[in-house]
């Protein structure tokens, strides 16, 4: 199949970027989004051009890499799935596709469409873990969690970081993000000790790394490759609504 | 020696509540529960008009003595004061939610968020020029034909009854109800279930019934608000005393909050 | 110095395993008895370097810096929470015997090394064994959703090659689970100052020191800057290099760089030739393919494996003149059932996969390509219901039709093998260290525990019994003998090899050709997968090392890196990487050849059993079975690099069985 795409180009952090458009022409349609990438580059490479960049790794919807806002949504319209899993037999012959990096004022642009997505890690060491060394840890079993609670710990914990909560929220929101670390820790009796501190040190960390917050439009949630529910970002305001309160009550 | 720091622990939570994305969005749940409570209150004691003048005005004339005239006061306050936070508070998340994403989408477009999500702040700030007309119109009323009327059954109170009719005879003034009405729903629908997902409440269980709930709340104000201005001006509702019973002579009691 | 302590250095001499004395059970015991020990307060005097951020070197690196140490820890992703651990399916084992089904710690240690098909070290695989019960109970502390039973408990599955149910599992994502779970405690470490993470960063070279390993030299892939970081003693635990196949189930990033550097500085590469294929991943479908997606093997419970009988059948399917429906039953081959009858659909992954090769080999083979299988639910969906299988394989079914782009509810599944595990790696001895002093490997990247093939859920317990448990007790055997902080980056070595990065690095740039650094890869990896794959001869081995040095010598001539190296550019890094599969699979290609017998993972046409052998004769094995040959290769082969285009010098640490016996492996 024949495609045009409209491509964001940008050399490095600090370059302006602009979008360019690239014929993307025989292309397999059992190809995926990426190889079809992958094939314009080989193009793009023998022309004597810079390939486009994006970032990638497993090519199987788990590590999280991949990104792009493809025709303005991350990982396409397709839900619950990531970039590297749409296939090219999903579109039309002919047909026009935007492809954009994620935009977010926290993500900024490294090259072309990869994005700088650390700020995830910075929330995560402010809080997102259970604090137990290694060797210290109780008989597995000794603590029985019934199944419903890790159903919903897990459903919290399949998230794979890869930001397209932030990138699809019109206010760039990390809600999502944090809150699914939040309930899956939070909801694990492993958990609870650090329940309030992890919640509290979360949501200021999102906070101080320029996120920003939710208007409920649940736009996230649908372009969730895992379908992790909006009700995660429930809970996370009630159990900071909680924290709050206990850490006023305790100074 | 004890108290001073713990208050200052206080103030530092509350500076921190404050300063955080959650924390300004908690107090925006709040205020805007308060004044939805507000607005069904409201609108029950707007459907008066319905069972006529004497009821009307006289739910009118307890709501200005209730605590001895305090009572009045203390609501508007309350009410004035959620109007603010909720209005403060948002501005302040509106404009860190610009900057967080401070670049769009060359192919913008919107997966599953309804669009009166995505109008809030312009409903809202339509509410707002709304509100301060509104209190022009029926509280301080400015008309002085308005200002001037009297219940003709207990010419010592004033006649909200026949001053809503009155209201509600020009049909530019009840366009801009309905509109604004409309918009004002239109931020409830959203807002509704918005307070109970930042308040912590909407869980899988709770899901369906928070949505259908904020529609449900967000129809009846709707009609119940639009209906009397709509049938006034379609002739449904009448003053039947229409100015042979209106005496003008005589200062009105103070300002009816409610309307 | 005790026998457990630290093993002496020998770049040229004899390998010394540093298998601790006294009986197999009670080895690690003594080790951990009479290990040495760094004082808590001159524990942060030392720094260590750890390269890779998976289950082994994320966990290698939140262990040691909650014991004090000073930890740097590198990863080319853009977070440690990407390394490609995450992609691990089944489960994790552990002999905790909650099921009561007669597990034990030697039954987990003795299917392991039966499993490997008695290539694997015993020492190493029995404390694997021991170790299997802490890791469950620190990943459970973690907060790893494991299933449960409704009571609370946890709930465990059976894998492949177990008569018990050992494996803990979470869905299909146990990998995410515990890699997440480890990542959280590296970032604990990291928020705490203890680990400086550098993400985004490759290691290019190992700097040796004095026969020590004391740093490293990497690339910044966002500045590309090059820089050197020393420290007391540097971890690899990089993965494993089933990408130098080109396509695989492994991660794009995945590569051999970290190892094949630390080779040509004098760490020994061991067993490279022990490469693992999994028989159920969704065939290639054309030559713009990036990547091979594995489908879980659980589907060969319910699945029937076949291809038409005649070739002219086999022929109108690829050209879609034909489906699969239309062949009657008795124009099917349902070659596994035939062949092994009493396993069936279910047999061993290497046999499997061997048994797909031959039939596509013989024009059979029902893919667009020629080469792929059906997996057919027809039967089962027309017992069971298709409800009922929808429930046990819903979501496979999901993955295979948005890739592949067919129901496999209406037409049979295609699938095919693909390289998806790398038992061989560097040589270690007990403590984990090779045999450059100072040099440490971990998990994937390690050649120890797998022997020649590696039992599945076994993968996520070695990268974790490294990096949390084994390491944390072995370096400081090693550190002990060493005065922290004596080497520095001012040390001539690290000018001179971050000079010879920079100067390759400026080879690259400039050999300006005019073919991408794909279609090397492509064009390597097809060869290696050919005659160095499912099935192996000594004249096919003899041909690719003769094709390996052509490509070289292309690649060195005609590939093309646009851009500059000053900045983000992913063809250079690229280029860098299948620079160094193109060595290191010829190193692989030797060991292969050198191992003149059939083992796990490796089979040499020459070495299989026939008619006339007696095992056959009296029905215990069939013809063509895989023909290991005790009395000359119960060896592990650890390659020593000689210097470019020289071949490289094969030393060999015999394996001694003491405590079990060697067996023929049997499925019929």
């Amino acid at each position: 199949m024949n495609l045009t795409l409209k491509v964001w180009r940008q050399s490095g952090p600090n370059a302006t970027g602009r979008i360019e458009t690239y014929e993307a022409k025989e292309i397999p349609s059992e190809a995926s989004f990426l190889e079809m990438l992958d094939i314009v580059n080989t193009g793009i490479i023998k022309e004597g051009g810079d390939p486009i960049h994006f970032d990638h790794d497993c090519r199987e919807g788990i590590c999280g890499s991949c990104s792009l806002a493809i025709n303005g949504v991350p990982h396409s319209k397709e839900s619950g799935i990531t970039t590297c899993q749409v296939h090219m037999r999903k579109f039309r012959e002919g047909e026009t596709i935007w492809i954009e990096p994620f935009r977010a004022r926290a993500f900024p642009v490294i090259k072309d469409l990869m994005v700088d997505r650390s700020a995830f890690d910075r929330i995560i060491a402010a809080g997102g873990y259970i604090d137990v060394r290694t060797g210290s840890a109780p008989e597995a079993n000794s603590i029985p969690i019934g199944k419903e609670d890790a159903d919903e710990a897990f459903d919290a914990a399949t998230c794979i970081g890869c930001g397209a909560c932030v990138a699809a929220c019109k206010n760039a929101s990390a809600m999502l993000f944090v809150g699914a670390k939040a309930a899956h820790l939070n909801i694990l009796p492993q958990g609870h000790p650090e329940k309030d501190k992890r919640v509290l040190a979360l949501v200021r960390q999102m906070d101080a790394e320029g996120f920003g917050n939710c208007t409920n439009h649940y736009e996230c949630e649908a372009v969730c490759p895992k379908e992790i529910s909006a009700d995660v970002i429930s809970k996370l305001n009630r159990d900071y609504a909680a924290a709050i309160v206990r850490e006023a009550v305790a100074e | 020696m004890i108290k001073k720091p713990q208050m200052n622990a206080l103030g530092k939570t509350l500076l921190l509540f404050w300063n955080s994305s959650i924390g300004k969005k908690l107090v925006v749940a709040i205020t805007g529960l308060m004044l939805v409570g507000f607005l069904l209150g409201h609108m029950t004691g707007n459907l008066l008009i319905f069972q006529g003048r004497e009821d009307l005005n006289d739910y009118a004339e307890f709501l200005h003595h209730m605590l001895h005239g305090w009572g009045i006061w203390i609501a508007r306050l309350g009410i004035l004061g959620a109007f603010f936070l909720h209005i403060v508070a948002t501005v302040s998340l509106v404009q860190q939610n610009r900057a967080s994403r401070d670049s769009r989408y060359a192919c913008d477009t919107t997966v599953q968020a309804p669009v009166s999500s995505r109008i809030m702040i312009w409903t809202g700030l339509t509410v707002i020029a709304f509100v301060v007309f509104h209190i022009f119109h029926f509280t301080v009323r400015l008309d002085p034909d308005l200002a001037a009327m009297k219940d003709p059954g207990n010419p010592e109170r004033h006649d909200v009854y026949g001053m809503v009719i009155a209201g509600f005879q020009n049909p530019l003034v009840v366009i801009f109800y309905i509109l604004a009405i409309s918009f004002l729903c239109s931020h409830l629908s959203h807002g509704i279930g918005s307070i109970f997902q930042t308040l912590g409440l909407r869980t899988e269980k709770t899901r369906v019934a928070i949505r259908n709930l904020s529609v449900a709340i967000s129809v009846l104000l709707w009609v119940g608000f639009l209906s009397i201005p709509i049938l006034v001006v379609t002739g449904g509702l009448k003053d039947k005393t229409d100015s042979a019973s209106h005496s003008s002579e005589r200062p009105g009691p103070s300002a009816l909050a409610e309307n | 110095m005790a026998s457990n302590a630290s093993s002496t250095p020998t770049p040229n001499g004899t390998l010394n395993s540093a298998i601790p004395e006294g009986p197999l059970p009670g080895k690690w015991t003594q080790y951990k008895a009479k290990a040495k020990l760094i004082n808590p307060a001159n524990k942060r005097k030392y720094s260590v370097i750890v390269v890779g951020s998976g289950l082994a070197g994320g966990a290698a690196a939140a262990t040691l810096s909650e014991l004090g140490y000073q930890v740097k820890c590198f990863c080319y992703q853009d977070s440690p929470r990407r390394a490609h651990s995450i992609a691990a399916q089944g489960g994790i084992n552990g002999a905790k015997n909650y099921q009561n089904d007669g597990d034990s710690v030697w039954r987990l240690f003795y299917d392991t090394i039966k499993g490997g098909d008695f290539r694997a070290r015993e020492a190493n695989v029995h404390r694997l064994a021991e170790i299997s019960l802490q890791i469950i109970d620190q990943c459970v502390a973690q907060g790893v959703p494991f299933a449960r039973e409704y009571g609370g408990a946890l709930a465990n599955r059976s894998f492949g090659g177990a008569q018990v149910s050992r494996t803990f599992y979470a869905r299909g994502q146990t990998g995410q689970q515990l890699l997440i779970g480890c990542y959280q405690a590296l970032e604990k470490e990291i928020a705490k100052g203890g680990v400086k993470m550098h993400t985004r960063t490759e290691m290019l070279d190992l700097v040796v020191v004095d026969g020590h390993a004391k740093g490293i030299v990497v690339r910044d892939l966002t500045t590309g800057e090059i820089t050197s970081h020393a420290a007391d003693a540097v971890i690899l635990a990089t993965g494993g290099y089933g990408n130098v196949f080109f396509l695989s189930t492994n991660a794009m990033g995945c590569n051999v760089t970290a190892a094949l550097r630390a080779n040509k500085r004098g760490a020994y590469m061991a067993n490279p030739c022990f490469t693992q294929i999994h028989p159920t991943c969704i065939p290639v479908s054309g030559d713009y393919q990036s990547k091979l997606t594995l489908m879980s093997e659980s589907l060969r419970n319910d699945g029937r494996i076949w291809v038409p009988k005649s070739k002219e059948d086999a022929a109108k399917i690829r050209s879609g003149t034909m489906m699969a429906k239309d062949i009657p039953e008795e124009g099917r081959d349902f070659f596994l059932e035939r062949k092994y009858p009493s396993f069936g659909n279910l047999a061993p992954r290497d046999i499997s996969s061997r048994s797909a090769k031959e039939v596509c080999d013989e024009g059979r083979g029902v893919a667009k390509t020629g080469l792929g299988v059906f997996l057919d639910f027809s039967d089962a969906i027309n017992r069971l219901g298709k409800e009922a299988i929808k429930a046990r394989y819903g979501n496979l079914f999901q993955m295979y039709e948005k890739i592949a782009g067919e129901d496999p509810y209406e037409t049979p599944m295609k699938i095919y093998p693909a390289v998806h595990y790398t038992m061989g790696g560097l040589w270690v001895d007990y403590n984990l260290m090779s045999n450059i002093a100072g040099l440490h490997v971990l998990g994937e990247a390690n050649f120890s525990d797998h022997g020649a093939n590696r039992l599945g859920a076994s993968a996520l317990m070695q990268g974790l019994a490294d990096g949390y448990f084994v390491i944390p007790t072995t370096l400081p055997n090693y550190l002990a003998s060493q005065k922290p902080g004596t080497v520095t980056t001012s040390a001539p070595e690290f000018k001179q090899i971050e000079a010879e990065v920079k100067e390759r690095i400026d080879q690259l740039m400039n050999v300006k050709g005019t073919k991408t650094v794909d279609s090397f890869h492509r064009e390597l990896g097809m060869l290696v997968w050919d005659k160095c794959g499912m099935a192996r001869s000594e004249a096919g081995l003899k041909e690719a090392l003769a094709k390996i040095p052509q490509i070289r010598e292309d690649f060195w001539k005609n590939v093309r890196i646009p851009g500059s190296p000053d900045g983000t550019n992913m063809e250079l890094e690229k280029a860098w990487r299948v620079a160094d599969f193109i060595d290191f699979a010829e190193i692989m290609c030797h060991d292969a050849l050198a191992r003149e017998e059939s083992c796990g993972g490796h089979f040499r046409e020459e070495y299989q059993f026939t008619a006339e052998d007696e095992a056959v004769k009296s029905g215990y094995t069939n013809p063509g079975e895989a023909m290991r040959r005790d009395d000359e290769f119960a060896y592990v082969s650890a390659w020593e690099f000689k210097g470019p285009g020289v071949p490289p010098v094969l030393h060999k640490e015999p394996l001694v069985y003491e405590a079990v016996e060697l067996s023929v492996r049997s499925y019929k």
